[in-house]
């Protein structure tokens, strides 16, 4: 298995010789084989020894261990330590290995898939691992790249090939990537073997977007950068193929290089675990220290004296000395507060419920055939203490899918769900959509309801035909037909898809363009336009037009845009229709859809003459190019005729209003952190109700200086107080608060608030000295939305609230730019839609909907947390009880480290008498059944105030373990120091009295253990039930002659266990301890149920009294939306595609063939277009053309 | 080191690999979790909660019952007859006092003789307990300081003992059967019971076997064997304890209650939990039904003083004592019983009480949400 090569120094700069596999072998970079495996079969036992004993728990021991071999010190046998300490360490052991196991194969996979070579001239086909650096490899279409390759040639003209980046940084839109121009040409293997370019470049590094090197190739030099590199992890899309020159190889790759240690997250939970540990580890030399002192103190009055019966041992000679290996016996014993195996059943019970996750159903995305899957198993529990939730918006709360819904065109809306009177229906009855069979080239998945807007179509409303003309035309989509009819688009952005689409499935079907035309089948007709402009996107505009020439030879701009801008440019004439259209989108925009504003103008020719010529000098001015065609798109785009607008629905993932508002009920918060724009952020807001028109005030701060924010956050934190203030009419209001007094103000703040946040004004917010101010005005707001944020900013608003905040946050999204976030919070959550796995691979937990987050929380997560403070509790109750009878012991033992117990006893206790029980108690119980928590989601707060273990309960448990070992101690002593066996003999032998003891002692935790489960499956029954009568079954054992005979020195416990339990005294006894054990536990608990129960034992009571009656269905109550008046207006584009299309750069040929499937690709597009309407007409009685013979008629 | 690529996830293509229907590898095994009540968490369960229906009848009920048993133990306790001497002889009037500084091998023993009156008679069997106080025979070191397997029998632990009996293991080169701290400190004083009736002293038959468990007796302790039974022949090769005046198979007579299956010697190997306690020493049977074990009267005690316990403050006691089906004396167990059962009726009452009043359930169907 060790094929890759081990690690060298690191590079000061690379070379790289293609075809020279010598030469480059000569500084040994890294072969394309990865390893990600920890061990191999000879080192794993050594190597994994090694890492198991730097943990501090295994280290100590393995301390005691070595402890105990000291005969001076040992008070326990050497096996009650190494026997738990090897069942820890093979447990631990046949996890990793079984881990690495699957590593191997995986490693195995990807190694050895198949990629082809160009050795000496021939293409081969060989492994990935066996790729090198240097060589020569050719990809097809849809195949991983192998290893991070300079692009040397394409099948596409210019040497362009396209990748698909989603496994590299979840973008799932296609790039771009283009070689240099004089590889370009090396377009067959003859060549390519021929090619002995040096390439030197930077050393390996995780840069995703960012190479620098030089290719010196025939004397000369040609720069290199990223646009000319294939990563590792991209797939080769829409390119036949194309060959690369391999420069980074397997663990050098930028992938790999990416993929750097995974921050360790520990949960609260652990960190209070291990300062109680060390807590007890203080207690335990405490109690070390006592009794050692007691030790001393003994050996120097009693002991010296009772040398005649027993003499100090060889080497001690003084009571100090004495009571000093003393200490250390009781480390030993007492070593068992922490136990060996609390980290490691913490750790199965985790795992547990990790495959609880795993396995739900209900969580299970059927559609995409993904299930929930835990990827971390060791935070389940901080999942029922979630405070915060930061949420991505696009395709986590939303489908990322755009959906034409409504439109309204001239004054008309359409798109509302009509019942067969033309009322609006109501939701739930709808109509069977929309007919679209006349259209041979409609997207069959295209939905619509409203069949009048088909019949204005129909019926040749001229300004229906221009608002479709306009959405076919004015716009940066490409299509690619990949058969006759089958047609695709690929819109750079999804709103703009759906609009083209819609066009397209009303009969105005975008069908190809080229630099300057685009091709559009009006209802049948195919229309070639000429395209003169397109003036481009960009935030500042918030619109784009087209300026076309018809076949008829009328110049005309389509524009589109926000309507707050459109609608000021539109020429006065508009005036009664622009009334109509914005009350319209007032309408849409209350519904949560994003609107677009259409508009079109007229051009003159002469006018347009000059203004392009203006155009061109201003494009390719030196200076100031972006203002002087700023200028020129403003002049033109001026005075347009309104032709209406669009409304496009940005689905909400399923189930996402119900989710927040459960979540919000659950008391928590959550903040939305999108890259979109403000206005898409607060309508998605709204849309999934973390908005409402009932609110008090939403606060928008966008600020763009300190200044500004600084003012606009103290604003609306006055505002906040001036409600609350005049809510509490005589509270004192002090002008000068300091910053803790103010949070507590704002804590206790009336009515509910939002806050929009702007990018630019969360950069200021989050310096050091706003920070604290944001987020106290953050925290007092129900609703918190930061939009325009960076990654980057993403992670600090995180760090920000896990900072001040202390609470537990989780990170939810699905697309690379979370994966800050998501590695930053607490918890982070990954979507696993559409975006790439990028979010996946960083996260904890993954699953397929936004909405399976409220099950992941209030169901598991709560569960996870009852179930973990349970264990815990439990845990240290039983061990104090368990150990501290030593102590108490040891007051009448001469603090000799004498044991109280079998040293079977003390072994087997932790690891097999009371083990289980816990156990099924840690993974099975449950308070209240999981349709409960989602009922009430208040069952959370426990969680998020960590009230179920904290220090308080801890010390609670620890009170009522030792409480328990006194009276499992002074019981029995009582009844022992005089009392004689119903034969006569003497009751009070130590075998008996550790016997008794230890009956008691299982019996009293078992009816504990018992009483703290509440979920009693036939696992728990079994285990609680298996373990008392194991201890019975292996104390009989124990006790029995046979093994006293082969091992008498061992076993000297022989008939004691009969002997013993046959004394009725020792039976009363043992029914007295556990009565007095448990009847105050029990007092207590019913006094707290009955006096002050907690949210969710009321649950459990009304469901035991109300078990007949039929469960009432609480349904969340959907209110109405009231319409407010906000701008839908959204588009989440970028700038730049408009250039691209009008320079003919990413055309691609084939795509120009219409539907003929030319063999020579090289055929100029005028000659596909004639061949098309030759075809067509040649092709008449097809569907397409009865369609539009019957639609002219 | 843990790296968050996973090799497995690029050759899925996604991590959830089912985003590509019929994709790469053909996975036609399913993803969909299993819907058994297992993984579901469905399982059927009995959900216990503490209502005042359960825990109140409960204390009541463990009341109820804690209370008799209480008093008929603290009953039976009570008929228990019991006589205790201490014969330490610390105070100079106690007639022991001059043995108070007898070393082990002081021969011939010290001898005292105390006199003591029964007030009462014991009607049933006696048993005769020697007690020690302020004795560690609980002290690790002595409590580990035996070797089992020598007093099993085993021949090669007789000649060559454990360790663990250090100091005690060899004498002049020669090793110590029975080894060990806990057999060197042998209990060796001899008792002995006589009436005083008129003057005449009668003395009371002990038996000295049946004081031991079966279980030792037959099981744990077993002689070496060897040709024929001559325990002398047996033990060759060992020495005694450095304590005993006689070695180990001369401490009875009677061949099957010599060497190490001798009951005194069982009786002490079984060391007490507790620094202060009493061991079995002789039975006295009841000889017939007319008579009382021992009638109320005058009885001396004859002591073989040998055994010091006076340089480390102990103390040495005889008990003679009756006992019932729960043992001996035990006034523990029965006021423990009164008293925890008094106090679960107590708190039930409290509860009952406190629920009437202040308990909040009935007002649990309106759950705040």
């Amino acid at each position: 298995m060790e094929r890759c090569a081990a690690r060298r120094a690191p590079e000061e700069e690379r070379r790289v010789r293609a075809n020279a596999r010598e030469y480059n072998e000569k500084f040994q970079y890294a072969s394309n084989c990865i390893k990600t495996s920890k061990y191999n079969i000879i080192t794993f036992l050594p190597v994994n020894l090694f890492e198991q004993f730097q943990e501090v728990a295994n280290t100590y021991f393995l301390f005691l261990l070595i402890l105990q071999l000291i005969p001076q010190i040992s008070s326990l046998s050497w096996f009650t330590t190494i026997v738990p300490l090897v069942l820890v360490l093979t447990i631990t052991a046949v996890k990793d290995a079984t881990d690495d196991y699957f590593r191997h194969k995986s490693d195995n996979q990807v190694n050895n898939r198949q990629s082809q070579v160009l050795i000496s001239g021939v293409l081969r086909q060989e492994q990935w691992m066996n790729v090198r650096v240097g060589d020569i490899i050719k990809l097809e279409n849809n195949q991983f790249v192998a290893a991070d390759l300079l692009l040397l040639s394409s099948s596409e003209p210019h040497g362009l090939c396209y990748i698909e980046t989603a496994e590299l940084d979840g973008e799932t839109n296609m790039k771009v990537r283009q070689a240099i121009p004089v590889t370009s040409e090396l377009g067959d293997t003859s060549k390519l073997a021929g090619f002995d370019g040096e390439v030197i470049c930077e050393p390996p590094n995780n840069k995703l977007d960012k190479f620098g090197g030089t290719l010196y190739w025939k004397e000369n030099k040609y720069p290199l950068s990223n646009q000319n590199m294939l990563l590792r992890g991209c797939v080769l899309r829409n390119t036949e193929w194309c060959f690369g020159l391999v420069i980074f190889a397997g663990p050098d790759t930028k992938l790999m290089q990416n993929s750097g240690r995974t921050k360790f997250k520990r949960t609260s939970i652990d960190r209070l675990m291990n300062t109680l540990v060390l807590w007890i580890f203080g207690f335990l030399v405490c109690m070390g220290v006592i009794l050692a002192i007691g030790n001393a103190i003994w050996e120097h009055e009693v002991g010296v004296c009772f040398q005649i019966y027993l003499p100090w041992d060889e080497g001690v000679h003084s009571a100090f000395f004495s009571g000093f290996l003393s200490f250390w016996s009781y480390i030993i014993i007492l070593n068992t507060v922490v136990p060996i195996s609390l980290y490691v059943s913490v750790e199965v019970i985790r795992l547990g419920h990790s495959y609880f996750i795993n396995w739900d159903k209900k969580m299970y995305c059927a559609k995409r055939r993904t299930p929930a899957e835990a990827r971390t198993t060791t935070l389940n529990e901080e999942l029922g203490q979630v405070e915060y939730i930061f949420s991505d918006k696009t395709g986590t709360l939303t489908q990322n899918i755009m959906v034409f819904s409504k439109c309204s065109v001239n004054g008309h809306s359409y798109g509302d769900v009509q019942d067969m009177l033309g009322h609006k229906a109501e939701l739930g009855e709808r109509p069977e959509p929309v007919d679209f069979s006349f259209n041979p080239l409609a997207d069959p998945r295209f939905q619509f309801w409203d069949p009048s807007l088909l019949e204005a179509i129909k019926l040749g409303d001229p300004h229906v035909h221009e608002f479709f003309r306009l959405l076919s035309l004015c716009h940066t989509v490409m299509s690619e037909e990949k058969s006759e009819g089958e047609l695709y688009y690929k819109a750079q952005s999804p709103d703009e898809g759906a609009l083209v689409t819609a066009a397209r499935n009303f009969g105005f079907v975008f069908r190809s363009r080229t630099p300057k035309t685009i091709t559009v089948h009006e209802l049948g007709r195919a229309i070639t336009y000429q395209l003169l402009a397109i003036l481009d996107f960009n935030n500042i505009r918030k619109r784009m037009s087209v300026i076309v020439r018809s076949p008829e030879g009328k110049i005309r701009l389509y524009c589109k845009g926000a309507d707050t801008i459109l609608l000021e440019r539109l020429h006065p004439v508009n005036q009664d229709l622009t009334n109509v259209t914005t009350d319209h989108l007032n309408e849409y925009a209350g519904e949560g859809l994003r609107t677009l504003v259409l508009a079109y103008k007229d051009l003159e020719e002469s006018y347009y003459e000059e203004w392009s010529e203006r155009l061109r000098r201003a494009s390719s001015a030196p200076e100031a190019r972006e203002d002087r065609l700023a200028q020129l798109y403003d002049e033109v785009e001026h005075d347009m005729m309104l032709l209406g607008a669009t409304a496009i629905e940005d689905k909400l993932q399923q189930g996402v209003p119900e989710t927040i508002a459960i979540l919000t009920l659950a008391n928590i918060k959550i903040w939305v952190l999108t890259g979109d724009k403000q206005e898409t952020a607060v309508n998605i807001g709204y849309s999934c109700k973390m908005l409402t028109d009932d609110m008090t005030e939403v606060f928008v701060v966008t600020g763009h200086t300190v200044l500004e924010v600084r003012e606009e956050l103290r604003k609306a934190r006055e505002k906040m107080m001036d409600a609350s203030r005049s809510i509490s009419n005589g509270f004192s209001y002090q002008e000068k608060l300091s910053s803790s007094k103010l949070t507590s103000v704002l804590e206790a703040i009336a009515g509910e608030y939002a806050l929009v946040i702007n990018g630019h004004s969360l950069a200021h917010a989050l310096e050091a000295d706003m920070e604290v101010e944001f987020l106290e005005t953050a925290c007092a707001c129900k609703a918190v939305i930061c939009c325009r944020v960076t990654p980057l900013q993403k992670a600090q608003v995180v760090e920000l609230v896990k900072k001040y905040k202390k609470a537990v946050t989780l990170a939810i999204g699905d697309g690379a730019n979370d994966v800050s976030m998501i590695k930053t919070a607490h918890i982070g959550v990954g979507i696993s839609g559409q975006e790439g796995i990028q979010a996946v691979l960083a996260s904890d937990y993954s699953f397929s909907q936004f909405k399976f987050l409220q099950r992941l929380l209030l169901v598991h997560g709560r569960w996870s947390y009852l179930r973990m403070c349970k264990f815990l509790c439990y845990f240290f109750y039983k061990n104090f009880a368990f150990t501290m009878v030593h102590f108490w012991f040891g007051f009448f033992c001469g603090f000799s480290a004498q044991t109280v117990y079998d040293q079977y006893f003390i072994t087997l206790y932790n690891i097999v008498y009371t083990s289980l029980p816990v156990l099924a108690m840690g993974v099975f119980d449950q308070d209240v059944p999981e349709q409960r928590s989602m009922e009430y989601p208040k069952l959370y707060e426990p969680g998020q105030l960590n009230l179920l273990f904290n220090k308080r309960e801890f010390f609670i448990c620890i009170a009522q373990g030792i409480y328990t070992s006194v009276l499992m101690f002074f019981i029995p002593y009582g009844v022992f120091a005089d009392a004689t066996r119903d034969d006569g003999a003497q009751l009070a032998d130590y075998q008996s009295f550790a016997v008794t003891v230890a009956t008691s002692l299982v019996i009293v935790v078992s009816v504990q253990i018992g009483l703290d489960t509440g979920f009693w499956t036939a696992i728990n029954h079994f285990f609680i039930w298996g373990s008392l009568a194991t201890y019975f079954a292996i104390l009989f054992a124990m006790h029995s002659d046979g093994l006293f005979q082969m091992f008498p020195n061992q076993f000297r416990f022989v008939g004691n266990a009969q002997n013993t339990l046959a004394q009725p005294t020792v039976w009363l006894t043992i029914a007295l301890t556990t009565v007095v054990c448990i009847m105050p536990v029990v007092a207590f608990r019913f006094l707290k149920l009955d006096l002050k129960p907690e949210l969710s034992d009321t649950v459990r009571y009304t469901q035991l009294v109300r078990k007949k009656q039929k469960t009432q269905h609480r349904c969340m109550r959907r209110a109405g939306r009231v319409g407010s008046r906000r701008s839908g207006y959204a588009f989440s584009h970028q700038e730049g595609f408009g250039e691209l299309i009008m320079s003919g750069k990413n055309m691609r040929l084939s795509s120009l063939a219409l539907s003929s499937f030319s063999a020579r690709p090289s055929a100029g597009w005028i000659e596909t277009l004639r061949k098309k309407k030759g075809s067509d007409s040649s092709t008449a009685g097809s569907p397409s053309s009865a369609a539009s013979k019957t639609l002219k008629v | 080191m843990a790296v968050n690529y996973s090799a497995k996830e690029e050759a899925d293509g996604h991590p959830a690999g089912g985003a590509m229907p019929g994709g790469a590898g053909g996975a036609v095994k399913t993803r969909k979790p299993d819907n058994t009540a297992f993984k579901q968490q469905r399982l059927p369960a009995w959900q216990p909660i503490l209502t005042a229906g359960t825990v109140l009848p409960a204390f009541f009920i463990i009341g109820l019952i804690f209370i008799p048993i209480g008093i008929g133990i603290f009953v039976t306790s009570n008929n228990i007859r019991e006589y205790e001497i201490d014969y330490t002889g610390t105070e100079p009037s106690s007639p022991c006092n001059k043995c108070l500084n007898v070393s082990w091998d002081s021969t011939p023993p010290c001898t005292c003789t105390i006199n003591f009156t029964l007030e009462h008679s014991f009607e049933s069997n006696v048993f005769m307990y020697y007690g020690l106080s302020n004795f560690y025979q609980n002290h690790r070191r002595y409590v580990k300081s035996r070797d089992d397997s020598q007093l099993n029998g085993d021949n090669s632990s007789l000649l060559n003992p454990s360790k663990e009996c250090e100091p005690y293991r060899t004498n002049e080169d020669k090793p110590i059967a029975p080894c060990g701290a806990i057999a060197n400190s042998m209990f060796n004083d001899t008792l002995e019971l006589y009436r005083i009736d008129n003057d005449t002293r009668t003395p009371i038959t002990l038996i000295k076997k049946g004081i031991a468990w079966w279980t030792d007796k037959n099981v744990k302790f077993r002689n070496p064997t060897g040709d024929g039974n001559n325990l002398t022949a047996l033990f060759q090769g060992t020495t005694k304890p450095v304590n005993w005046p006689k070695p180990v198979y001369m401490l009875d007579s009677e061949p099957d209650n010599n060497g190490f299956i001798n009951e005194d010697f069982i009786v002490w190997m079984r060391t007490a939990a507790l620094p202060t306690f009493r061991k079995l020493y002789r039975l006295i049977e009841r000889k017939n039904n007319l008579q009382p074990t021992l009638q109320a009267g005058k009885y001396s005690l004859d002591i073989a003083y040998n055994y010091p316990v006076h340089s480390f403050d102990g103390r040495k006691r005889m008990i003679l004592s009756t006992i019932s089906w729960m043992g001996g004396k035990n006034p523990f167990l029965g006021i423990a019983y009164i008293t925890v059962g008094s106090i679960c009726f107590f708190l039930g009452v409290v509860l009952l009480i406190i629920h009437h009043k202040y308990g909040n359930r009935n007002t649990s169907a309106d759950i705040p949400n």
